[in-house]
């Protein structure tokens, strides 16, 4: 029980964190719009810039709803399980965001908003995924079977990152691989590009990392809330 | 446990092993080469398949009047003229890597839907453009 609820809407610290990736995605906004069109699909390539930054963070949040799933059950601390679900929605979020933009890159380029090819078709099974552990979430009352049955389907989610991002290269894909090609150590863009790129993805990380911080506060205010009615 | 979310759940559940097993398992092939349809004709006719290559240089034809496109589409081994109704895409070009989904009439592929398949390079355009021999290059890099 939290007898010392704070009053304020948001600590100092989540407050500097939301403020400085304000900067930075600002910072990455003018990089965007001052970078040269793509040689091929002119401006379109700005919504690039975070469509990359976006993907990313949703990979990154649900592995980081992994790792707290795991921690929840070693450890069977609340505070694990809430963060693990907060970290999943704010994924869900970012997913739905790659997916909206990919779709508005997507029919301009390729011609259609949605092919049902791999790298599509996986992302389509990893947001089902995730809607799904929510859903798992709402449907059972008891706090800690839930928390454990959670844990569970989080941990089992991580499994489509690899498939989602390893898509184009294990099948043929009209999606593009990868810029920053990882595994064969290239990056095909020029540097303006690049820039532009990193400097978005590191705002939408650090919006991540303040979201992530205030929804386990929120969260854990509610959770203070019920114990105390109850 | 509540009814209407375990409803939602059993829905999704569904929905994921019949993306897993039906859609996933169409579109892992995601397209068929040139000169794997030759190799067997007979396992393509008169289905709806994705036919993938680059568009064969110097082939396109089209007449704004009926919206009529024709071209080649190559692998380099095999080439297969396309037929196509509808105003190409602004990426269409020569060269340029395309899925057509649609189905063999003979030996001609009547596309119904034209996609373009992007490449993963991103580069500002030269002072002065590229030459058609520099865009040749990248594109050939870009495969």
């Amino acid at each position: 029980m939290n007898h010392a609820a704070k009053k304020q809407a948001l600590d100092s610290v989540s407050l500097r964190l939301l403020l400085v990736a304000f900067a930075v995605f600002a910072v990455g906004q003018y990089l965007a719009f001052t970078a040269p069109p793509d040689v091929q699909q002119g401006y379109l390539i700005r919504i690039l810039y975070v469509h990359v930054g976006a993907a990313w963070v949703a990979y990154l949040a649900f592995f980081v709803a992994m790792i707290y799933a795991v921690l929840y059950l070693w450890k069977q601390n609340p505070a694990y399980d809430r963060l693990s679900a907060a970290s999943a929605e704010i994924g869900l979020l970012f997913m739905g965001l790659t997916l909206i933009g990919g779709m508005m890159w997507a029919r301009p380029t390729w011609g259609v908003y949605w092919t049902w090819e791999p790298k599509l078709t996986t992302s389509a099974i990893l947001t089902a995924f995730y809607v799904g552990y929510f859903l798992l979430r709402h449907a059972i009352e008891d706090p800690e079977f839930r928390a454990k049955a959670a844990a569970a389907a989080a941990i089992l989610g991580v499994v489509n990152i690899p498939i989602n991002y390893m898509s184009v290269y294990w099948w043929r894909s009209i999606h593009q691989t990868a810029t920053f090609d990882i595994i064969n150590r290239k990056v095909h863009m020029d540097f303006p590009m690049v820039q532009a790129m990193m400097v978005n993805l590191l705002a939408i990380t650090l919006f991540y990392v303040a979201f992530l911080r205030i929804k386990g506060i929120i969260a854990a205010r509610a959770a203070a809330r019920e114990d105390w009615d109850e | 446990m509540k009814t209407k979310y375990l409803v939602g759940f059993l829905i999704i559940v569904g929905a994921i092993a019949y993306l897993a097993w039906g859609g996933l398992g169409n579109s892992l092939v995601y397209y068929v080469l040139p000169s794997e349809y030759a190799e067997n004709p007979a396992k393509y006719a008169n289905k709806r398949i994705r036919l993938g290559g680059l568009v064969k240089e110097g082939t396109i034809q089209y007449d704004p009047k009926t919206l009529e496109l024709k071209f080649v589409v190559t692998d380099g081994v095999v080439d297969i003229p396309v037929e196509h109704e509808g105003t190409p895409p602004e990426l269409f070009k020569d060269n340029q890597g395309v899925v057509v989904e649609g189905r063999f009439d003979g030996d001609v592929f009547k596309g119904e839907n034209l996609l373009i398949k992007h490449a993963e390079t991103y580069q500002a355009p030269p002072e002065g453009g590229y030459t058609p021999e520099e865009v040749r290059k990248l594109i050939e890099e870009a495969k």
